[in-house]
């Protein structure tokens, strides 16, 4: 499936069993579509700290933060997760669907700053390792401790094999951040393109189940994480969407007034009204993409949840119908089907 | 899931679909094809007994984790029998396509219409 220009598995043995694989013990994705911005120098805190929605003041070094980049208006024109990898030097991974817009939005606004927006795009692949076990085997595969949830580290591999290692430096340097897009435990890798095929391997040889993106979507979604292109656009605001956590207005990022007005309508919700949640079918039927909440609102992400067994989704509803509990109707392809709004996440690890 | 077959005392429609004639009634059910296109199914969207179908025209919908797909019909007719059994286990369309993963028996309002399908070769060389 061609995917930004990526030749992308959506499955490798079946969607519902790499979910599962995932939520029971381990699965690998190839998330190498992601992109990456390197912005080093000595105000690349300023700098970062004027586009981005978050206060990266925040943000020790071996750091990550999730953020929103945002236009003038509030508009959302990404969502990312920003590592600071030294004192002055941070990587931002970029959705690959706009990877280049946001390059050309970071070099743009960089003038007048003292810092350097490098395009890290071609010096990584990423596989996401994720799981209960994910820990585990990464941290036997490299014989180390891994960094804790939302901590990166720099740390290297040793390919077990001669043969992993003849067309590559060794050992393999790579990044190791404890992120990940499941609603699991786990870590994703970021490591030179030439050494990804080989920790692939080790990696499945290790025990991880291979994934697709078709999982990636279910388990995201169980886990209420946005997709943007999805449930977030440059035509919808970081309150509504549900991010209203990752912006701080008193930073003076860009977009901040606007959000800052958003804000204090007081609701949560879009100036229109709406507020995205999530849902869950109370009876038959799958909900999809643009389906049409009943009364006003739409569905924006919709998918069959292989743990729960029922349909889920994201929707934009009416403010008024956004308290979890609700009973709202679906229209998908012109049948009425009934829902309930729910707390997010759908689906948490049983403690 | 199963290995790819067709088998040959069925008729093909290239939207893959099959019918098992008999007389003048058809079960209808979609191919190996379809359904490893579609992948692990989870829903099936079945029409009701009584109502009436049309030849070339959806009358179901399938849906796996990934994608939903209108099932066409084959032949024109009434619905007499639907497969209750996929509510409980639609997966049977990816393990027994041409079995218990069956839709619909439709009495034929248009037996004629049967010359209009594909035998077993003919659909399988249009999938090449």
């Amino acid at each position: 499936m061609p995917f930004a220009g990526w030749e992308m598995p959506v499955q490798y043995v079946g969607v519902k069993d790499e979910h599962l694989a995932v939520r029971n013990d381990c699965g690998v994705f190839d998330v190498s579509h992601m992109g990456e911005i390197r912005t080093s120098g000595p105000q690349a805190l300023e700098f970062l700290q004027r586009i981005l929605s978050n206060d990266v003041t925040k943000i020790a070094v071996g750091g990550a933060q999730y953020s929103v980049l945002c236009k003038p208006d509030g508009g959302i024109l990404d969502d990312l997760f920003t590592y600071r990898l030294s004192d002055d030097v941070y990587l931002t991974v970029t959705n690959a669907s706009n990877h280049a817009k946001d390059l050309a939005w970071f070099r743009q606004h960089a003038e007048g700053f003292d810092v350097t927006v490098d395009d890290a795009f071609d010096d990584y692949a990423m596989l996401a390792v994720q799981g209960p076990n994910a820990r585990r085997i990464v941290g036997e595969l490299l014989d180390a401790e891994l960094p804790a949830p939302f901590r990166i580290a720099a740390m290297s591999w040793e390919p077990a094999h001669p043969a992993d290692s003849a067309d590559q430096d060794v050992p393999v340097e790579l990044l190791v951040a404890g992120t990940g897009y499941t609603g699991e435990d786990g870590v994703e890798l970021l490591v030179a393109p030439e050494s990804a095929a080989a920790l692939w391997d080790a990696v499945v040889a290790a025990g991880a189940a291979p994934a697709g993106l078709g999982a990636r979507d279910t388990l995201r979604l169980e886990a209420c994480y946005h997709l943007y292109g999805n449930d977030l656009s440059e035509d919808r605001d970081p309150i509504g969407a549900g991010l209203g956590w990752a912006c701080k207005e008193d930073t003076g990022f860009l977009g901040c007034d606007a959000v800052r007005d958003v804000r204090a309508q007081g609701n949560g919700a879009h100036p229109d009204g709406l507020k995205l949640v999530p849902f869950r079918f109370t009876d038959k039927g799958i909900p999809r993409p643009g389906n049409e909440v009943v009364g006003g609102g739409v569905v924006t992400s919709g998918t069959f949840s292989p743990t729960l067994e029922v349909g889920i989704g994201l929707a934009y509803v009416p403010v008024e119908h956004a308290t979890p509990g609700t009973p709202i109707e679906i229209d998908v392809r012109g049948r009425v089907r009934p829902a309930e709004v729910a707390t997010r996440p759908l689906y948490k690890r049983p403690a | 899931m199963a290995d790819a077959s067709y088998p040959e005392d069925l008729k093909y429609h290239p939207e893959h679909d099959w019918a098992r004639i008999d007389g003048d009634t058809a079960v209808f059910g979609i191919t190996w094809f379809a359904q490893d296109a579609l992948g692990e199914v989870v829903f099936v969207d079945l029409p009701e007994v009584g109502s009436t179908v049309t030849k070339d025209q959806s009358y179901a919908e399938v849906e796996s984790v990934k994608a939903v797909s209108d099932v066409i019909a084959p032949l024109s007719g009434e619905i007499v029998a639907i497969n209750d059994d996929l509510e409980g286990g639609p997966e049977a369309i990816n393990e027994a396509s041409y079995d218990g993963g069956w839709l619909v028996k439709v009495r034929l309002s248009e037996p004629a219409q049967v010359d209009d399908l594909l035998d077993r070769d003919a659909y399988v060389a249009s999938l090449d």
